[in-house]
Protein backbone atom coordinates (compact mmCIF):
# COMPACT_ATOMS: atom_id res chain seq x y z
CA UNK A 1 0.00 0.00 0.00
CA UNK A 2 2.65 2.56 1.22
CA UNK A 3 4.88 1.59 -2.20
CA UNK A 4 1.31 2.12 -4.27
CA UNK A 5 1.41 5.60 -2.51
CA UNK A 6 4.81 6.51 -3.81
CA UNK A 7 4.41 5.15 -7.20
CA UNK A 8 1.32 6.83 -8.03
CA UNK A 9 2.46 10.18 -6.66
CA UNK A 10 6.00 10.24 -8.00
CA UNK A 11 4.08 9.09 -11.48
CA UNK A 12 1.18 12.29 -11.05
CA UNK A 13 4.13 14.63 -9.64
CA UNK A 14 6.46 13.63 -12.81
CA UNK A 15 3.36 14.42 -15.67
CA UNK A 16 2.61 17.28 -13.75
CA UNK A 17 5.95 18.74 -13.10
CA UNK A 18 6.82 18.14 -17.16
CA UNK A 19 4.16 20.55 -17.88
CA UNK A 20 4.89 22.63 -15.65
CA UNK A 21 8.22 23.18 -16.33
CA UNK A 22 8.18 23.20 -19.58
CA UNK A 23 5.43 26.03 -19.34
CA UNK A 24 7.98 28.20 -16.67
CA UNK A 25 11.27 27.59 -19.09
CA UNK A 26 9.74 27.70 -22.51
CA UNK A 27 9.45 31.45 -24.21
CA UNK A 28 5.79 32.32 -25.04
CA UNK A 29 5.79 33.79 -28.83
CA UNK A 30 3.01 31.96 -30.68
CA UNK A 31 2.49 32.74 -34.45
CA UNK A 32 0.15 31.43 -36.82
CA UNK A 33 2.79 28.67 -38.11
CA UNK A 34 3.93 27.53 -34.59
CA UNK A 35 0.43 26.84 -33.91
CA UNK A 36 -0.77 24.90 -36.59
CA UNK A 37 -1.42 20.77 -36.50
CA UNK A 38 1.84 18.87 -36.58
CA UNK A 39 1.69 15.97 -38.56
CA UNK A 40 5.01 14.51 -39.28
CA UNK A 41 5.76 17.86 -41.20
CA UNK A 42 2.99 17.30 -43.45
CA UNK A 43 0.80 20.56 -44.56
CA UNK A 44 -2.52 19.56 -42.63
CA UNK A 45 -5.30 19.62 -45.34
CA UNK A 46 -9.31 19.60 -44.10
CA UNK A 47 -10.70 18.74 -40.93
CA UNK A 48 -9.87 15.51 -38.90
CA UNK A 49 -13.95 14.65 -37.93
CA UNK A 50 -13.62 12.74 -41.25
CA UNK A 51 -15.11 9.50 -42.14
CA UNK A 52 -12.73 6.69 -42.57
CA UNK A 53 -12.04 3.90 -45.00
CA UNK A 54 -14.29 1.14 -43.70
CA UNK A 55 -12.20 -1.10 -44.28
CA UNK A 56 -9.77 -0.21 -41.30
CA UNK A 57 -13.23 -1.61 -39.59
CA UNK A 58 -11.85 -5.04 -41.06
CA UNK A 59 -8.65 -5.26 -39.85
CA UNK A 60 -9.96 -4.39 -35.80
CA UNK A 61 -12.26 -7.41 -35.92
CA UNK A 62 -9.22 -9.72 -36.93
CA UNK A 63 -7.42 -8.02 -34.35
CA UNK A 64 -10.10 -8.80 -31.86
CA UNK A 65 -10.33 -12.35 -32.95
CA UNK A 66 -6.75 -12.98 -32.76
CA UNK A 67 -6.77 -10.71 -29.12
CA UNK A 68 -9.26 -13.63 -27.74
CA UNK A 69 -7.13 -16.66 -29.16
CA UNK A 70 -4.43 -15.25 -26.94
CA UNK A 71 -6.63 -15.15 -23.91
CA UNK A 72 -6.95 -18.95 -24.27
CA UNK A 73 -3.31 -19.88 -25.59
CA UNK A 74 -1.69 -18.44 -22.30
CA UNK A 75 -2.27 -20.51 -19.76
CA UNK A 76 -2.47 -23.40 -22.00
CA UNK A 77 1.16 -22.42 -23.06
CA UNK A 78 2.04 -22.12 -19.45
CA UNK A 79 1.42 -25.73 -18.21
CA UNK A 80 2.77 -27.44 -22.15
CA UNK A 81 5.91 -28.91 -20.99
CA UNK A 82 4.35 -30.44 -18.08
CA UNK A 83 2.22 -32.36 -20.08
CA UNK A 84 4.36 -33.22 -22.93
CA UNK A 85 3.70 -33.73 -26.73
CA UNK A 86 -0.60 -34.57 -26.22
CA UNK A 87 -0.63 -30.80 -24.92
CA UNK A 88 1.26 -29.65 -28.29
CA UNK A 89 -1.04 -31.61 -30.38
CA UNK A 90 -4.07 -30.30 -28.79
CA UNK A 91 -2.88 -26.68 -28.98
CA UNK A 92 -1.50 -27.20 -32.57
CA UNK A 93 -5.44 -28.11 -33.46
CA UNK A 94 -6.49 -25.02 -31.49
CA UNK A 95 -4.09 -22.81 -33.25
CA UNK A 96 -4.75 -24.51 -37.09
CA UNK A 97 -8.09 -24.01 -36.90
CA UNK A 98 -7.46 -20.53 -36.61
CA UNK A 99 -4.65 -20.49 -39.18
CA UNK A 100 -7.08 -21.93 -41.09
CA UNK A 101 -9.07 -18.87 -40.71
CA UNK A 102 -6.54 -16.36 -41.44
CA UNK A 103 -5.41 -18.05 -44.68
CA UNK A 104 -9.34 -17.90 -45.47
CA UNK A 105 -8.94 -14.21 -44.61
CA UNK A 106 -6.11 -13.71 -46.86
CA UNK A 107 -6.84 -15.93 -49.82
CA UNK A 108 -10.40 -13.35 -50.27
CA UNK A 109 -7.97 -10.61 -50.35
CA UNK A 110 -8.95 -8.71 -46.90
CA UNK A 111 -5.53 -8.00 -45.85
CA UNK A 112 -4.93 -6.47 -49.54
CA UNK A 113 -4.90 -2.63 -49.36
CA UNK A 114 -7.29 -1.51 -52.30
CA UNK B 1 -7.91 2.91 -2.91
CA UNK B 2 -10.51 0.77 -3.70
CA UNK B 3 -12.93 3.92 -3.24
CA UNK B 4 -10.64 5.91 -5.52
CA UNK B 5 -10.82 3.30 -8.17
CA UNK B 6 -14.91 3.39 -7.69
CA UNK B 7 -15.09 7.13 -7.78
CA UNK B 8 -12.83 7.26 -11.46
CA UNK B 9 -14.76 4.39 -12.37
CA UNK B 10 -18.06 6.00 -11.64
CA UNK B 11 -17.38 9.21 -13.01
CA UNK B 12 -16.00 8.04 -16.30
CA UNK B 13 -18.96 5.93 -16.64
CA UNK B 14 -21.38 8.81 -16.14
CA UNK B 15 -19.43 10.78 -18.65
CA UNK B 16 -19.92 7.54 -20.97
CA UNK B 17 -23.16 8.21 -21.19
CA UNK B 18 -23.97 12.22 -20.31
CA UNK B 19 -20.64 13.73 -23.01
CA UNK B 20 -22.18 15.68 -25.97
CA UNK B 21 -19.20 14.18 -28.29
CA UNK B 22 -19.88 10.51 -29.38
CA UNK B 23 -16.07 10.74 -29.45
CA UNK B 24 -15.72 11.55 -26.22
CA UNK B 25 -18.20 9.10 -24.64
CA UNK B 26 -16.21 6.29 -26.19
CA UNK B 27 -12.96 7.82 -24.51
CA UNK B 28 -14.45 8.21 -21.39
CA UNK B 29 -15.76 4.66 -22.04
CA UNK B 30 -12.06 3.43 -22.26
CA UNK B 31 -11.36 5.39 -19.17
CA UNK B 32 -14.31 2.88 -17.28
CA UNK B 33 -12.72 0.01 -18.54
CA UNK B 34 -9.46 0.48 -17.52
CA UNK B 35 -10.55 1.17 -14.12
CA UNK B 36 -12.00 -1.84 -14.30
CA UNK B 37 -8.91 -3.47 -14.33
CA UNK B 38 -7.56 -2.24 -11.83
CA UNK B 39 -10.24 -3.62 -9.96
CA UNK B 40 -9.60 -6.94 -11.12
CA UNK B 41 -5.79 -6.70 -9.86
CA UNK B 42 -6.75 -5.11 -6.62
CA UNK B 43 -8.74 -8.53 -5.79
CA UNK B 44 -5.97 -10.68 -6.56
CA UNK B 45 -7.22 -11.43 -10.48
CA UNK B 46 -4.21 -10.64 -12.29
CA UNK B 47 -5.07 -12.72 -15.08
CA UNK B 48 -8.32 -11.56 -15.41
CA UNK B 49 -6.96 -7.80 -15.20
CA UNK B 50 -4.32 -8.63 -18.09
CA UNK B 51 -7.22 -9.67 -20.33
CA UNK B 52 -9.63 -7.30 -19.37
CA UNK B 53 -6.79 -4.67 -20.31
CA UNK B 54 -5.76 -6.69 -23.37
CA UNK B 55 -9.17 -7.61 -24.45
CA UNK B 56 -11.11 -4.26 -23.39
CA UNK B 57 -8.99 -2.01 -23.19
CA UNK B 58 -6.98 -2.84 -26.22
CA UNK B 59 -9.19 -4.60 -28.95
CA UNK B 60 -12.76 -3.66 -28.03
CA UNK B 61 -12.02 -0.15 -27.44
CA UNK B 62 -9.98 -0.01 -30.52
CA UNK B 63 -13.26 -1.41 -32.70
CA UNK B 64 -15.75 1.19 -31.22
CA UNK B 65 -13.51 3.77 -31.89
CA UNK B 66 -13.06 2.65 -35.56
CA UNK B 67 -16.81 2.12 -35.22
CA UNK B 68 -16.99 5.62 -34.44
CA UNK B 69 -14.82 7.02 -37.13
CA UNK B 70 -16.30 5.47 -39.92
CA UNK B 71 -19.85 6.98 -39.33
CA UNK B 72 -20.68 9.44 -41.79
CA UNK B 73 -21.65 12.20 -39.23
CA UNK B 74 -18.73 11.96 -36.77
CA UNK B 75 -17.83 15.84 -37.95
CA UNK B 76 -21.44 16.72 -36.68
CA UNK B 77 -20.39 17.97 -33.39
CA UNK B 78 -24.18 18.27 -32.01
CA UNK B 79 -25.05 14.33 -32.89
CA UNK B 80 -26.93 13.37 -29.32
CA UNK B 81 -25.62 10.02 -28.00
CA UNK B 82 -28.43 10.04 -25.69
CA UNK B 83 -31.58 8.19 -26.57
CA UNK B 84 -33.14 9.70 -23.09
CA UNK B 85 -34.87 5.96 -21.86
CA UNK B 86 -34.42 7.14 -18.19
CA UNK B 87 -36.98 5.06 -16.70
CA UNK B 88 -36.68 1.86 -18.50
CA UNK B 89 -32.82 1.93 -18.01
CA UNK B 90 -33.72 2.69 -14.74
CA UNK B 91 -36.33 0.10 -14.28
CA UNK B 92 -32.78 -2.42 -15.86
CA UNK B 93 -30.61 -1.18 -13.60
CA UNK B 94 -32.76 -1.99 -10.34
CA UNK B 95 -33.38 -5.48 -11.42
CA UNK B 96 -29.91 -6.03 -12.19
CA UNK B 97 -28.58 -4.48 -8.96
CA UNK B 98 -31.15 -6.89 -7.07
CA UNK B 99 -30.46 -10.32 -9.34
CA UNK B 100 -26.45 -9.71 -9.31
CA UNK B 101 -26.90 -9.31 -5.10
CA UNK B 102 -29.01 -12.40 -4.70
CA UNK B 103 -26.46 -14.21 -7.42
CA UNK B 104 -23.71 -12.97 -5.24
CA UNK B 105 -24.69 -13.84 -2.31
CA UNK B 106 -25.42 -17.61 -2.98
CA UNK B 107 -21.84 -18.05 -4.05
CA UNK B 108 -18.95 -19.64 -1.81
CA UNK B 109 -16.31 -17.80 -4.13
CA UNK B 110 -13.46 -17.46 -1.15
CA UNK B 111 -13.85 -21.19 -0.72
CA UNK B 112 -13.51 -21.99 -4.46
CA UNK B 113 -10.13 -19.37 -4.84
CA UNK B 114 -8.51 -21.00 -1.65
CA UNK B 115 -8.00 -23.95 -3.39
CA UNK B 116 -6.10 -23.21 -6.21
CA UNK B 117 -2.36 -22.44 -5.45
CA UNK B 118 -1.59 -21.15 -8.96
CA UNK B 119 -4.82 -19.83 -10.51
CA UNK B 120 -3.26 -19.48 -14.31
CA UNK B 121 -1.62 -22.82 -14.43
CA UNK B 122 -4.50 -24.12 -12.83
CA UNK B 123 -6.99 -22.92 -15.94
CA UNK B 124 -3.99 -24.22 -18.67
CA UNK B 125 -4.46 -27.65 -16.91
CA UNK B 126 -8.25 -27.69 -16.99
CA UNK B 127 -8.46 -26.41 -20.60
CA UNK B 128 -6.02 -29.14 -21.89
CA UNK B 129 -7.78 -31.86 -19.84
CA UNK B 130 -11.05 -31.54 -18.58
CA UNK B 131 -12.36 -28.77 -20.83
CA UNK B 132 -10.15 -30.01 -24.28
CA UNK B 133 -13.26 -30.57 -26.16
CA UNK B 134 -14.81 -26.93 -25.22
CA UNK B 135 -11.37 -25.28 -25.48
CA UNK B 136 -11.39 -26.41 -29.44
CA UNK B 137 -14.70 -25.43 -29.78
CA UNK B 138 -13.63 -22.21 -29.06
CA UNK B 139 -11.32 -22.14 -31.77
CA UNK B 140 -13.81 -23.24 -33.83
CA UNK B 141 -16.06 -19.95 -32.98
CA UNK B 142 -13.45 -17.83 -33.50
CA UNK B 143 -13.00 -19.04 -37.18
CA UNK B 144 -16.89 -18.38 -37.79
CA UNK B 145 -16.23 -15.07 -36.40
CA UNK B 146 -13.58 -14.08 -38.27
CA UNK B 147 -15.07 -15.52 -41.62
CA UNK B 148 -18.38 -14.11 -40.45
CA UNK B 149 -16.51 -10.62 -40.20
CA UNK B 150 -14.93 -10.60 -43.70
CA UNK B 151 -18.33 -11.81 -45.48
CA UNK B 152 -20.16 -9.20 -43.84
CA UNK B 153 -17.43 -6.53 -44.33
CA UNK B 154 -16.40 -7.37 -47.81
CA UNK B 155 -20.59 -6.74 -49.02
CA UNK B 156 -19.41 -3.50 -50.89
Amino acid sequence: MVDFVIFFTVGVLFVIGAFVASWLIAPHKPSAAKLSTYECGEEPVGGSWIQFNPRYYLFALAFVIFDVEILFLAPTLLVMRSFGFVAFIEIFIFLFILILGLSYIWRKGALEWM
Amino acid sequence: MIYVLAAILLISAFLTVTLKNIFHCALALAVALLTLAGFYFYLDAPFVGVMQLIIYVGAIMILIIFAIMLTTRVGDRLLSAANHQVMPSLLAVIVFVLFGIAAIRKLDLVAKAGKMSDPIAGLGRELLTTYLLPFEVISLLLLAALVGAVVIARKD
